[in-house]
């Protein structure tokens, strides 16, 4: 066998628990998802006239839930990447659970896109082939599908025994990592390419989204980690927490980092200047902005990790990954609805008005059916990591250090 | 009169009539429907034209307020009963500019300015969002799935989204809960051989007309006075130009 292939030393197992603890938090889960689909009934049935969405805002809260899923499912597959390709010990056996998210998160992503559309029984149309291959939508769709293959092919070649399987065990690894670039790109892209409007048309959207995968699904595949291994009442040891610890952090740095060359960028250009000083000084973004993204999202969350206070405890990792997680649902909130609020300019330099919201701020506050949704999205990703659990050896019987190969 | 002169008469009169008949349903569709410009239904659109509408907004006594009823009137748009102001669909609007420095204003209707690149053509997943080979940019409703990416890529904000369900729909312009619409430059008209509703409506600052044709009202218009597009700078080419902006 190869160095590169998984060391046999790790023994997994399916989650054995059949108590309350278990059904009950698959039943939340499932709650949930009848929830989304309560909301879906509801949204279909009358159309968008029942949600907070209009022609200004045409992408609202269902949106944000659902691209934060899509976005933080590539991240959450970098664990597994970070064993196969790099070749840390230490992750390997966090492997499959990470791909098992990853998969799930992604599921959940595409189910709330795919129920906030206005004639879903189209959809039907793309499978027979009306695809636009110009449509960044629909390269994703291909990329979307794809690395759902390739988690199924990947996971194939952790679990299965067989010489084959373990020989294309490193290769699906650089696959999947090629594919979550991608992936992650064209999520971004989506965005990015937008030539209308003043927030968005810039590439570098692509690689920040890439870098806020990284924060979003380190900071759920930690939360999903700690709290199934507590209880479990299976062990964790400071080997595994001390690397998600440092890595969280560092992603949030680049997060940071693509964010201020972009803000950066449009405060040199004259033309972007208005929804500058709409999203970092105005009445409605600069406080989710400031206090939100960046105080709450990124420099608590970096301050709880680094700081030598809070060093080997689990705590710190789950309330800076709960932070790291609101701070990215922010993110996209401003990226997404604040976007949209600010007026397209037809005519620069002058004050334009009409029936049609040209010319001022436009308004958007989510309705309890959309927050439904977008939760429903949550909760079928979380009932199928959990039936995953049961049903797959995902879990590694123990993460104890003296098991773990640093 | 003779019966040979009755027969010749009668003979001439019904070869006549056979040849004019003839040379009618011949020449006809050539000499007619050219002075209509309409198109058979089952005939292809090809890019032979290229259809273009010129604004001149200081002829715009009302700025444009005429035009609107008009789209109103002819797609049934604008008084969706359930849904709020922001959600009412809107084919075509006035917008009031008022430069800053100068305070030159005036108002101009704003619809789809229908790209030569489109950027919703491009955006659609599906490919509903078309562009006709004339340049006329539309929504085909029977493969929109509703996503709205093209009311996000549109610069002009030209885009509506239905919804809700509606009744009572013009049987010329059908609409449907869940996809988008715009200004379709009233294309079951102009293949009829007739102007745009809105073109109809203020005939003095309106010219609909094929661009590709040096000789049409539209084109000498533009080459003798110009006529400037919204966001030029996004280089899309629209069909829709002004003047007086």
């Amino acid at each position: 066998m190869s160095n590169d292939s998984i060391k046999n030393t790790t023994s997994y197992s399916e989650l054995d628990n059949n108590g309350l603890g278990y059904w009950g938090i698959l039943a939340f889960f499932g709650l949930l998802v009848i929830g989304g689909l309560g909301a879906y009934n509801y949204m279909h049935h009358h159309g968008h006239y029942v949600t907070g969405m209009n022609n200004q805002i045409v992408w609202g809260m269902p949106h944000v839930f659902a691209i934060f899923l899509i976005v933080a499912a590539s991240g959450a597959a970098n664990i597994a990447t970070i064993g196969t390709v790099f070749g840390k010990q230490v992750y390997k056996p966090l492997g499959r659970l990470s791909l098992l998210l990853a998969g799930s998160l992604l599921i959940g992503g595409l189910i709330v896109l795919l129920l906030d559309l206005g004639k879903i029984g189209n959809v039907i149309e793309m499978a027979k082939g009306a695809l636009n291959f110009k449509s960044i939508f629909a390269w994703n769709m291909i990329l979307y599908s794809g690395f759902l293959a390739i988690i199924v092919v990947y996971l194939w070649t952790m679990m299965d025994r067989t010489k084959t399987s373990k020989s294309l065990y490193k290769p699906a690894g650089i696959v999947n990592m090629v594919w979550r670039f991608l992936l992650t790109m064209g999520t971004g892209s989506i965005f990015g390419f937008l030539v209308a409007r003043q927030f968005y048309d810039a590439a570098i959207l692509a690689p920040l989204f890439i870098a806020a995968s990284y924060v979003y699904g380190t900071a759920i595949y930690s939360l999903l980690l700690i709290s199934t291994y507590r209880l479990t009442s299976r062990d964790i040891g400071d080997a595994v927490i001390k690397r998600l610890r440092y890595s969280l952090p560092l992603f949030i740095v680049a997060v940071l980092f693509f964010e201020w060359v972009r803000h950066l960028a449009n405060l040199y250009a004259t033309e972007h200047h208005g929804i500058e000083s709409y999203i970092l000084s105005g009445d409605q973004f600069s406080s989710l902005f400031w206090c939100g993204q960046i105080l709450l999202g990124s420099v608590l969350p970096m301050i709880l990790l680094w700081g030598p206070w809070f060093k080997n405890h689990n705590l710190a990792l789950i309330s800076a990954s709960i932070l790291a997680i609101i701070g990215g649902f922010i993110q996209l909130y401003i990226i997404i609805i604040g976007g949209q609020s600010f007026p397209l300019i037809l005519f620069p330099n002058a004050e334009v008005s009409s029936s049609f919201g040209d010319g001022m701020v436009n308004s958007y506050s989510a309705t309890f059916s959309e927050y439904l949704l977008g939760f429903g999205g949550i909760g079928l990703s979380f009932c199928i990591v959990m039936i995953g659990m049961k049903v797959f050896r995902m879990l590694p019987a123990t993460l104890a250090d003296a098991k773990v190969t640093d | 009169m003779n019966n040979f002169d009755s027969y010749r008469r009668n003979f001439l009169s019904i070869v006549g009539i056979t040849a004019g008949t003839v040379a009618s349903v011949t020449l006809a569709p050539n000499l007619f429907l050219r002075e209509a410009k309409a198109k058979p239904d089952d005939e292809a659109v090809t890019d032979a034209k290229r259809w273009g509408l010129l604004i001149n907004v200081d002829k715009l006594e009302d700025g444009g307020d005429a035009c609107i009823a008009a789209c109103k009137k002819e797609h049934g748009w604008g008084d969706d009963p359930k849904s709020n102001q922001a959600q009412d669909a809107q084919w075509v609007r006035k917008v009031k500019v008022t430069e800053k420095l100068t305070g030159h204003s005036f108002s101009l209707p704003v619809m789809c300015q229908h790209c030569e690149t489109a950027p919703c053509v491009d955006v659609c997943p599906t490919g509903a969002s078309m562009k006709r080979a004339d340049g006329i940019v539309q929504v085909n409703k029977h493969i929109c799935i509703g996503c709205r990416y093209c009311m996000m890529a549109c610069p002009y904000k030209a885009r509506s989204f239905v919804h809700e369900t509606l009744i009572d729909q013009r049987p010329q312009s059908p609409r449907g809960k869940g996809t988008v619409e715009s200004c379709n430059l009233c294309v079951h008209r102009v293949d009829k051989g007739k102007n745009p509703a809105c073109v109809d409506a203020a005939p003095d600052a309106l010219i609909f007309g094929d661009l590709n044709d040096p000789n049409s009202a539209i084109s000498k218009e533009l080459k003798q006075n110009g006529g400037k597009q919204i966001r030029a700078d996004l280089g899309l080419n629209t069909g829709v130009r002004y003047q007086g902006i």
